[in-house]
């Protein structure tokens, strides 16, 4: 039966988390924008909450915890309404009120997603509970992350790692960095496996931490592994070098995460949208849903036209995290919702603050601050062009050797 | 005056201006020299044929069949507790029955009827036998949804546009007028219009909200609703209306005396009502036209329901859903024709899809088409359930309005001078797809 409302189910905790947004995150929301690198010790509380929150199976999750997939087919067990599009709500409303602080909360790190979503029970066991941040991309792979460089050397019951990785979210604050590496740079995707590595790791050292255009409160680390070693139980999956599976494994927890990276942009659309929507208000413009769009002021149709854009990215979001709760494959509605929702939220942040012209442009509203934020969520887990590629190939029942 | 005299006075008049245009037009070097004698000989035929204005002529009569004592309406369905994207198992039988019906008998004479500015009667009485224009008719009435079915009439707008937006024009607007008086009319009119919904030999009948203007509100309503006594007085053009000639029944919006915009039930054949031609860049196969009305006198009893603005507001939102629905099957066929072509067309040696420049081209018509369908869904399903949907209708129609006629455009782009012939089928959908933008009132769900 077609709804595409909040089931009420989770209303509680889509409110839930809008007060934590409100309350927590958005007074604090300039001040760990100005002092980048100091670590938001209001969140250690908050965290503790949260953490409490995801113990629950279907009402928890109002952060990136993992989202493990139900593989046991139960197909007629009818429609089910769980994690994935709990956790996505969930984001939604946190991101309305920050981004960069949702990054930087303990413990919701994209490396706990990948935990939680491949780990075997003695790993939950081992690493339950810690911070985990992710560290993918290198200096010479970003977008093309089977071209990483990093590698994974059996010595013993040892994995010994070397390499240099860039870009790790919360990679200075974490407890746990999910590294990849190749065992074999010839044979490449298959070989491709993850290492968690305990940050206090003697191999495992912090070149510096980036300054960035947004998400200034989360801190973005560059590490280089020197002889970086880790017990064989490190690795995350299989440790066979499946050449049919191929990338699979790795790429797997994107189809999960990218429904939530797509939840992040549309909360800051949201944020955006309703700032200026008032703003705009205040200054005497009506916006009105059965007048048409081109009969409204100028402001208004633009307003509409942003709105539209934000609609259709939030039920593309919604979609991508319904289908993995009911395990239907979503690889392509993944990649749809990140593509969509990514550049909606970079077009309507900056929209808004044209519409709201030096009110939004300056420090002294958070609107410029969104716009900042923005841009990385076109960029991480996949950029724009990254997920076109994706779209384009399962649309076109295209190989990445065809379509390169 | 008889109608049969008035009717063939008018028709006269006008019939005798265009000779008069035509003659001049015959006697002239220009056609030959621009090689364009056939067409307009075959214009002059069909011309003549038609009349290029006439009055309405009566249709059948209506009489009230049964005595309700109050309106009859069909319920809002409970609310939902879970998000779903997935239809029910009736409406997904009726969805594939239509989707088979717009591919074996729509798609194949897509072509023909915009060409001929017709569509087959054998097509139109098909898709009515399927029951697409009594979804919107209570039971109490021989209706056979027993809920609000804008969901599903949503479902059976995209699949019938996937064979064709015109002729699901042409085929679908009929089922707005039921939907209108069975939403909306008094008990009366319920039990005098109804009925025919329900049997066979549907009438043919319109939903005219649309003016010819520029920048047109449906909420400013030019034709005019003037009280003399008991009676209404109707003054105004409507624009774009499906069928004129074929219409048996008519609602029009006008701005009411006292009242604001509401809806008035006009049979044709009422004096000073007069239909004319009115072709467009696409729609071709409904044989869109005018709706002239010129003091058409009514009674009292002609206002639908008691003429609520909220109700008027809601067809209109109901309208808007419906174009989207359209143009949500239209670029979904347009997704599913340019795959194919970029796929088996090749370029320096391989198929033009392995070129980002055109995939990507194609992921951005997956992409948008997708969320215009889904936003569509929302609009609906609110409606199903009761729900204020002003916004999502708005937001649905910005969509479809806007990325629609992106994805038309696209869709012709991809194809290169190949979408630019009529050898394909996308330089119609272009011209289809801007409508979504552009209709008001016509189909409800």
């Amino acid at each position: 039966m077609i709804n595409l409302e909040i089931p009420k189910k989770f209303k509680p905790l889509a409110s839930q988390a809008n007060q934590v947004a409100t309350e927590v995150f958005r007074p604090i929301s300039r001040k760990y924008d100005e002092a980048e690198h100091s670590y938001p010790k209001e969140l250690d509380m908050l965290a503790s909450l949260i953490d409490g929150m995801n113990e629950g199976s279907d009402i928890g999750g109002a952060g990136a915890a993992g989202v493990r997939r139900e593989s046991n087919g139960d197909a007629d067990a009818g429609n089910r309404n769980g994690s994935n599009l709990s956790t996505v709500l969930g984001i939604i409303e946190l991101c309305w009120g920050d981004v960069g602080l949702l990054l930087s909360m303990p413990r919701q790190g994209l490396g706990n997603s990948a935990i939680a979503s491949v780990a075997t029970e003695e790993q939950l066991e081992k690493y339950g509970g810690k911070w985990a941040a992710m560290a993918i991309t290198e200096p010479e792979a970003g977008s093309d992350s089977a071209a990483i460089r990093t590698t994974a050397d059996l010595s013993g019951d040892e994995y010994v790692l070397n390499g240099e990785k860039i870009f790790v979210t919360s990679g200075d604050r974490a407890d746990l960095i999910v590294v990849w590496a190749t065992l074999d740079r010839k044979v490449g995707r298959a070989a491709i496996k993850s290492f968690i590595v305990e940050r206090d790791n003697p191999g495992l050292k912090l070149d510096r931490l980036e300054h960035k255009l947004g998400i200034r409160a989360s801190d973005t680390a560059n590490f280089t592994l020197q002889n970086c070693r880790v017990p064989k139980e490190a690795l995350l999956g299989n440790p066979e070098i499946d050449t049919k599976a191929g990338f699979g494994g790795a790429m797997q927890t994107f189809d999960n995460t990218r429904p939530l990276v797509a939840a992040m942009a549309v909360g800051v659309a949201r944020a955006s949208l309703e700032e200026t929507r008032k703003k705009l208000e205040e200054a005497g413009v009506e916006i009105g849903y059965d007048t048409p769009a081109l009969s409204q002021s100028a402001a208004a149709a633009r307003f509409l036209e942003m709105e539209s854009d934000y609609e259709a990215a939030h039920l593309l979001t919604l979609q991508a995290a319904w289908m993995a709760d009911n395990s239907k494959p979503n690889s392509l509605q993944a990649s749809m919702a990140k593509a969509k929702a990514g550049r909606t939220c970079v077009d309507v942040a900056l929209g808004c603050v044209e519409l709201c012209g030096s009110v939004g442009y300056t420090e002294n509203e958070l609107l410029e601050k969104w716009a900042r934020d923005a841009k990385i969520l076109d960029i991480f887990e996949g950029t724009q062009q990254i997920q076109l590629l994706i779209v384009a190939r399962q649309l076109l029942g295209k190989s990445s050797s065809e379509l390169r | 005056m008889s109608t049969a005299t008035q009717d063939k006075g008018v028709a006269e008049r006008s019939m005798g201006l265009g000779l008069r245009w035509l003659n001049k037009l015959a006697g002239s070097d220009l056609l030959d020299r621009i090689r364009i004698r056939k067409q307009v000989e075959r214009a002059l035929f069909s011309g003549t044929k038609h009349g290029f204005r006439s009055a309405t002529t009566a249709g059948r009569t209506f009489k009230a069949a049964t005595n309700l004592t109050g309106p009859a309406r069909q319920k809002t369905g409970k609310p939902r507790s879970l998000f779903d994207i997935s239809p029910d198992d009736e409406q997904q039988m009726l969805q594939e029955g239509v989707r088979d019906f717009a591919e074996a008998k729509v798609r194949p004479i897509a072509k023909q009827a915009d060409f001929d500015r017709s569509t087959p009667e054998e097509v139109l009485s098909q898709a009515n036998e399927l029951g697409v224009n009594m979804l919107g008719v209570p039971e109490e009435l021989g209706g056979v949804m027993h809920e609000q079915a804008a969901v599903t009439s949503v479902l059976i707008g995209e699949a019938f546009a996937h064979g064709d937006m015109g002729v699901a024009y042409a085929a679908l607007a009929p089922g707005a007028v039921a939907t209108a008086i069975g939403h909306w009319g008094t008990p009366e009119q319920e039990a005098t219009y109804l009925p025919a919904f329900t049997g066979e030999d549907t009438p043919a009948a319109a939903l005219a909200i649309l003016e010819p203007r520029p920048l047109f509100d449906p909420l400013k309503l030019e034709t005019t609703a003037r009280k003399d006594g008991e009676d209404w007085v109707l003054n105004g053009v409507k624009s774009l209306i499906a069928r004129p000639k074929e219409c048996e029944l008519f609602l029009v919006a006008a701005e009411a005396e006292d009242l604001g915009p509401a809806l008035f039930v006009i049979e044709p054949g009422a004096d000073g009502l007069e239909i004319e031609d009115e072709p467009a860049m696409g729609l071709r196969p409904a044989a869109t036209g005018r709706l002239l009305l010129k003091d058409v006198k009514l009674p009292g009893t002609a206002l639908l329901g008691e003429g609520k603005r909220e109700d008027y507001v809601e067809c209109v939102q109901r309208a808007r859903v419906a174009w989207c629905s359209l143009a949500v099957g239209t670029a979904q066929a347009t997704l599913d024709y340019v795959k194919q072509y970029v796929n088996e067309r090749t370029a320096f040696g391989e198929p033009i899809s392995n070129r980002q420049g055109v995939a990507f081209a194609v992921s951005d018509i997956g992409i948008e088409s997708e969320g215009m369908r889904l936003a569509t869904y929302r609009a609906a399903s609110r409606a199903d359930q009761g729900q204020d949907f002003a916004r999502e209708a708005a937001m649905a129609r910005r969509l479809c309005a806007q990325k629609g006629m992106q994805i038309g455009s696209e869709g012709v782009q991809l194809l290169g001078g190949h979408g630019f012939v009529k050898e394909h089928p996308v330089e119609r959908w272009y011209r289809d797809l801007r409508a979504a933008g552009v209709m008001e009132g016509a189909l409800l769900v």
